[in-house]
C-alpha cells in the first residue's frame, strides 16, 4: 500500500456549535478535508474556528458545545460515535496534541521524566527502567542536551523552548500516528521556533506521521507545511498546496499574505485587508 | 412575538447596547446585566426577597405589630402557647413575642448596617493602601491586621464590650472593630494581582498621584468582591450580636433583640419552647437571606465569570 | 541638536539581576527608533527605565537634553508616553473608553477635555459610537486604538511603544502600524519601538539597534538590514529566523 495516498483523518461537514446566552453561535461551519500522512496547516486569524476543530478532531471541545458532521474518522474509526473510554485510549496513544504553551499543559508538580514515563506506561505494558530508558531516547531525540538531568527537572524549571520539547517528547513517546499542534512555536522565541520545527519535521517525516499545524502565521506555515486550509469566520475558504501560495485565488488569503510587513519591500502604508460579508456567508 | 412585546424589548436593546450613547446609558447597561445574572439565580432572589421583607418588616413594625414589644400582660398572659391571638406566644413577662420580633428587626438591621458602614471602609482603606505602598507601610498595617486575626472574634468583642460596658452601641463597636481584618486581607490580595497590571502602570505614566491611583482605579476594583464578603458576614454578625445578646453583654432588656430574646427565653426551652425558638428562627431566616444574597451577588459581580 | 532620548551606560538590577548591562542610545527628535531582541535581551527593560517603571541602578537618562532623576514630574508625562504590548491588560476593566481618557486630561487639568477626547477618537478612527464603550466590549485592534489615543491625548512628544502589535493579528497589525505612522508624521512624533520582529521594525524605524542579554549586539539602519549588511551573528539568525522555517 501507498503509505503517501492512505487516508488517516477524514473530515466531512464538521460543526461546532456554542450555545450563549445570546442564541447559537457557530464556531466551525461546515468543514471539510481530509488528512494522509504530511503536514497540513490550517491558518486562520482570532475566531476563525481554526483552533476548534483541531480540538474537535481530538474530542477537547467543551462539554454545552454541540458537534456534527456527515463524517469524522480516524483510521476508519468512526470518533463521533466511539465512547468515551475508546476516545481516551485513541487520544495520546494513536494521535496526540501539542498546545502553545507548555507551561499549562505539563503537569507542575511532576518531574518532566515522570511525566513522560507516565504517558508511556498508561498506553503500553512496559517496565519501569525501560519505560525510564525509553523517556530518555525520546528526550534525546528532540535535541535536549542533558536528557538525564532535564528528565528529573519540574517544569517551571525549564525554558519555554526547553518545556515545548518535552511537550514533543512526552506526545510522541506512544507513537501516535496522526499529531495536531496548535500553535505549538508563538510563544517562543523566533530562534527558538525554528530550532522546535526543525525537531518536529524531523520526526514526522521519520515515523511517517500524519501532523495537522494550525497557526495565525501564514508565512510559517507555508514554509513548514505540504498543504495549506485557510480558514475564516468557521469556513474553509482555501485549500491548496503550501508551495503555491503565491498564487492564491481567494482575496482573503491574498489580503493576510500581503498585509504583513515584509524586509526590503517598502510600503507605505501597508495594504489592509477589505473584510468582505460575502467571505463569510 | 407580538406587537405588544415590542416596547420593552426596544428597551431592553437600548440597556444591552453596543455603542451606549452616554454615561448613563453605558453605566446602567452593565448594571442591568449584573441584574439579569443576578434574577437568574432563583435562590439569590429568594434571599433578597428576604432582605427586602426584613426592611419592610423594620420600617412598618409599628404598623404591623399587634401588641407593644416592651409592655406585655402580666396578670393574664404569661407564658401562652402560639395561638391566634399570640401567632407566636407570648413571653414570662406577657409581651406578644410576634410584636417583639418585629420591632427586633430594627435592632438587626441598626446593628448589621452600622457594622458594615463602620468595618468594610476600614478594612478597604488599610488593605488597599497595604497592598499598593507594599514595604514597610504594608509590612506594620498587615502585623496589626494579624494581632486582630489572632484572636477569635466573640472573644475579642466580649472583651472590648466588657472595657466598654455593655449596651447595644458598644456592642456594634466591638463587632466592628473585629471585623475588619478580613476585609483587608481581601482588598490587599485584590490589589496585590492589580498593582503590576498594565492599565495601572498607564495610569503611573500619567502622573497621576498614588493617593488618584488607590481611590480611583484600584478601590472599584475590590469593592465588588467586598460586597460580597460583607453580605455572606452579615449572618456572621447578626449571630455574633445575638451571642453578645445572649451573654448578657449586647442589647439590654427589654429591648426586643433577638439574641437577647433567646437569652430570656432559655429558662423554658422545655417547656415554652416558643420564648427562644420564634427568635432563633427569625435569626435562622435572616441570615439564610444574607447568605443567599451573598452567593447570588458572587455570581452577578465577579468579574473572573466573564463579562460577555 | 538635543537628542530627544540620550541614554549613557544605563544599568537597571532587579532583585540581583542584571536586566541591562550598561546600554547606550541616542534617538533625534522625529526620528523613530526600533529595539530588537529575543526575549530576556533588556529591550522592554529599556523602554521601562526611560518610562520610569524599571528600578535603574547607574548611568542616566536625558529627555530633550534634561536629565532625569529617579521621580518623574508631571512635566515629563506631558513630554513621553507609552503604549502597551497587551491591549487586553493595558485598559482598565472598570472604566468606559470615556473615562480613560478623561483620566490624564483631569491629572493634568485640562479645561477643553470634551472636544479633546472627540478629536482623540476620531484621529485613532474610532468614531463617537465607541465612547462609552467598556474595553471587554471592544476587539484587540480597537482596544490598541484607544491605548494610543490614550497616550496621545496629552499631546506628547515622544511615544514609547512595547510591542504594540504583536497580540493582534496580521490584518489588524497592519492597520494598527499604518495608524502610528500616520500620526507620527501628523504630529512629529518622536518613537521608539520594542520588537522581536525584524520586519516590522524595518517598516517602522530608521535605525535601530539589536540586543541580547542586557546587553547592546549593533546598531543598524533600517537600510543595512535590507541589503543584509549585519556583522553579527546574532542578527545573522534573527535575519534568517524572519524568513520562515527552511527544510534541512
Amino acid at each position: 500500500m501507498n503509505r503517501k495516498t492512505e487516508t488517516l483523518l477524514d473530515v466531512d461537514d464538521l460543526r461546532v456549535t456554542f450555545p450563549t446566552r445570546t442564541g447559537l453561535i457557530e464556531a466551525v461551519r461546515g468543514v471539510s478535508f481530509s488528512l494522509g500522512r504530511e503536514r497540513l496547516g490550517i491558518v486562520g486569524e482570532s475566531g476563525s474556528g481554526k483552533s476548534q476543530t483541531g480540538r474537535a478532531i481530538m474530542g477537547l471541545t467543551p462539554p454545552q458545545a454541540r458537534i456534527s458532521a456527515n463524517r469524522l474518522a480516524f483510521d476508519g474509526i468512526d470518533l463521533l460515535s466511539v465512547s468515551p473510554r475508546e476516545r481516551r485510549a485513541l487520544r495520546g496513544n494513536r494521535i496526540a496534541m501539542i498546545l502553545q504553551d507548555p507551561k499549562y499543559s505539563l503537569d507542575p508538580v511532576m518531574s518532566i521524566g515522570r511525566q513522560i514515563v507516565e504517558t508511556l506506561r498508561t498506553h503500553e505494558k512496559v517496565g519501569k527502567a525501560e519505560a525510564r530508558d525509553r523517556a530518555l531516547a525520546m528526550l534525546e531525540a528532540v535535541q535536549i542536551r542533558d536528557p538525564a538531568r532535564v528528565f528529573d527537572l519540574h517544569p517551571h524549571e525549564v525554558s519555554g523552548g526547553m518545556g515545548q520539547r518535552a511537550m514533543i517528547a512526552m506526545m510522541l513517546i506512544a507513537g501516535p500516528e496522526m499529531m495536531i499542534a496548535d500553535e505549538p512555536t508563538s510563544a517562543l522565541d523566533v530562534t527558538v521556533q525554528l530550532d522546535v520545527l526543525g525537531i518536529l519535521d524531523r520526526l514526522v517525516s521519520e515515523r511517517g506521521m500524519g501532523l495537522i499545524f494550525i497557526s495565525h502565521d501564514l508565512r510559517l506555515v507555508s514554509s513548514f507545511c505540504d498543504r495549506v486550509i485557510v480558514m475564516y469566520a468557521g469556513k474553509v475558504v482555501e485549500q491548496l498546496k503550501a508551495s503555491e501560495l503565491g498564487q492564491a485565488q481567494h482575496p482573503y488569503t491574498r489580503g493576510l499574505l500581503n498585509c504583513m510587513p515584509k524586509i526590503g519591500a517598502d510600503r507605505h502604508p501597508l495594504p489592509v485587508l477589505d473584510r468582505k460579508p460575502e467571505w463569510a456567508a | 412575538m407580538t406587537a405588544s412585546d415590542a416596547r420593552p424589548l426596544s428597551r431592553r436593546d437600548w440597556l444591552l447596547s453596543e455603542r451606549p450613547a452616554s454615561r448613563t446609558q453605558a453605566r446602567l447597561g452593565r448594571a442591568y446585566v449584573a441584574w439579569r445574572r443576578f434574577s437568574a439565580n432563583r435562590l439569590a432572589f429568594l434571599g433578597l426577597l428576604i432582605i427586602i421583607a426584613l426592611l419592610v418588616v423594620a420600617a412598618l413594625a409599628g404598623v404591623l405589630a399587634p401588641y407593644s414589644p416592651t409592655f406585655g400582660d402580666l396578670k393574664n398572659a404569661r407564658l401562652l402557647a402560639p395561638s391566634a391571638e399570640h401567632w407566636f406566644g407570648t413571653d414570662d413577662l406577657g409581651r406578644d413575642i410576634l410584636s417583639r420580633i418585629l420591632y427586633g428587626s430594627r435592632w438587626t438591621l441598626y446593628v448589621v448596617i452600622l457594622v458594615a458602614i463602620i468595618a468594610a471602609p476600614i478594612g478597604l482603606l488599610v488593605g488597599t493602601v497595604a497592598g499598593y505602598a507594599g514595604g514597610w507601610t504594608d509590612a506594620i498595617l498587615m502585623r496589626i491586621t494579624d494581632i486582630f486575626l489572632a484572636f477569635p472574634k466573640l472573644i475579642l468583642a466580649l472583651a472590648f464590650v466588657a472595657a466598654l460596658g455593655p449596651g447595644i452601641e458598644n456592642a456594634v463597636l466591638a463587632i466592628a472593630i473585629t471585623s475588619w481584618p478580613p476585609y483587608a486581607r481581601i482588598a490587599r490580595a485584590e490589589t496585590l494581582t492589580v498593582r503590576n497590571s498594565d492599565y495601572i502602570k498607564a495610569v503611573q505614566l500619567m502622573g497621576a498621584s498614588p493617593f488618584r491611583i488607590v481611590l480611583r482605579h484600584i478601590m472599584p476594583l475590590c469593592i465588588s468582591s467586598l460586597i460580597i464578603r460583607v453580605t455572606l458576614d452579615m449572618a456572621g454578625i447578626i449571630l455574633t450580636a445575638a451571642g453578645l445578646g445572649f451573654l448578657g453583654l449586647g442589647a439590654q432588656p427589654p429591648l426586643p433583640e433577638w439574641g437577647t430574646m433567646i437569652a430570656s427565653g432559655r429558662r423554658f426551652v422545655l417547656d415554652q419552647w416558643w420564648v427562644a425558638g420564634a427568635p432563633g428562627f427569625a435569626i435562622l431566616i435572616v441570615s439564610l437571606g444574607f447568605n443567599l444574597l451573598g452567593d447570588g451577588l458572587r455570581d452577578a459581580l465577579d468579574p473572573r465569570s466573564g463579562d460577555q | 541638536m538635543t537628542a530627544a532620548i540620550a541614554v549613557d551606560r544605563l544599568e537597571v538590577i532587579f532583585d540581583r539581576f542584571r536586566a541591562l548591562k550598561g546600554v547606550s542610545l541616542d534617538v533625534q527628535p522625529g526620528e523613530s527608533f526600533g529595539l530588537v531582541g529575543e526575549s530576556g535581551s533588556g529591550k522592554s527593560t529599556l523602554l521601562r527605565a526611560i518610562a520610569g517603571l524599571a528600578p535603574v541602578a547607574s548611568g542616566s537618562i536625558a529627555v530633550n537634553g534634561k536629565t532625569l532623576g529617579p521621580r518623574r514630574d508631571k512635566a515629563f508625562y506631558r513630554e513621553v508616553q507609552m503604549v502597551f504590548q497587551d491591549p487586553y491588560g493595558s485598559l482598565h476593566p472598570r472604566q468606559t473608553v470615556d473615562r480613560l481618557l478623561q483620566e490624564p486630561l483631569a491629572i493634568h487639568g485640562f479645561v477643553d477635555g470634551e472636544k479633546r477626547i472627540q478629536r482623540a477618537l476620531d484621529e485613532v478612527g474610532l468614531g463617537n459610537g465607541f465612547r462609552f464603550r467598556y474595553s471587554h466590549q471592544l476587539s484587540g485592534g480597537q482596544r490598541q486604538r484607544v491605548a494610543i489615543a490614550r497616550a496621545l491625548i496629552l499631546e506628547p512628544s515622544i511615544l514609547l511603544l512595547d510591542e504594540p502589535t504583536s497580540a493582534l493579528d496580521a490584518s489588524v497589525q497592519a492597520e494598527v502600524l499604518n495608524l502610528l505612522e500616520e500620526v507620527r508624521k501628523r504630529r512629529k512624533l518622536t518613537f521608539l519601538m520594542v520588537s522581536h520582529d525584524l520586519a516590522i521594525i524595518t517598516h517602522m524605524c530608521e535605525r535601530l539597534m539589536v540586543m541580547q542579554g542586557g546587553e547592546a549586539v549593533e546598531n543598524l539602519t533600517a537600510a543595512d538590514l535590507v541589503e543584509r549588511r549585519v556583522t553579527k551573528d546574532y542578527t545573522r539568525n534573527l535575519l534568517r529566523a524572519s524568513d520562515g522555517f527552511v527544510r534541512a
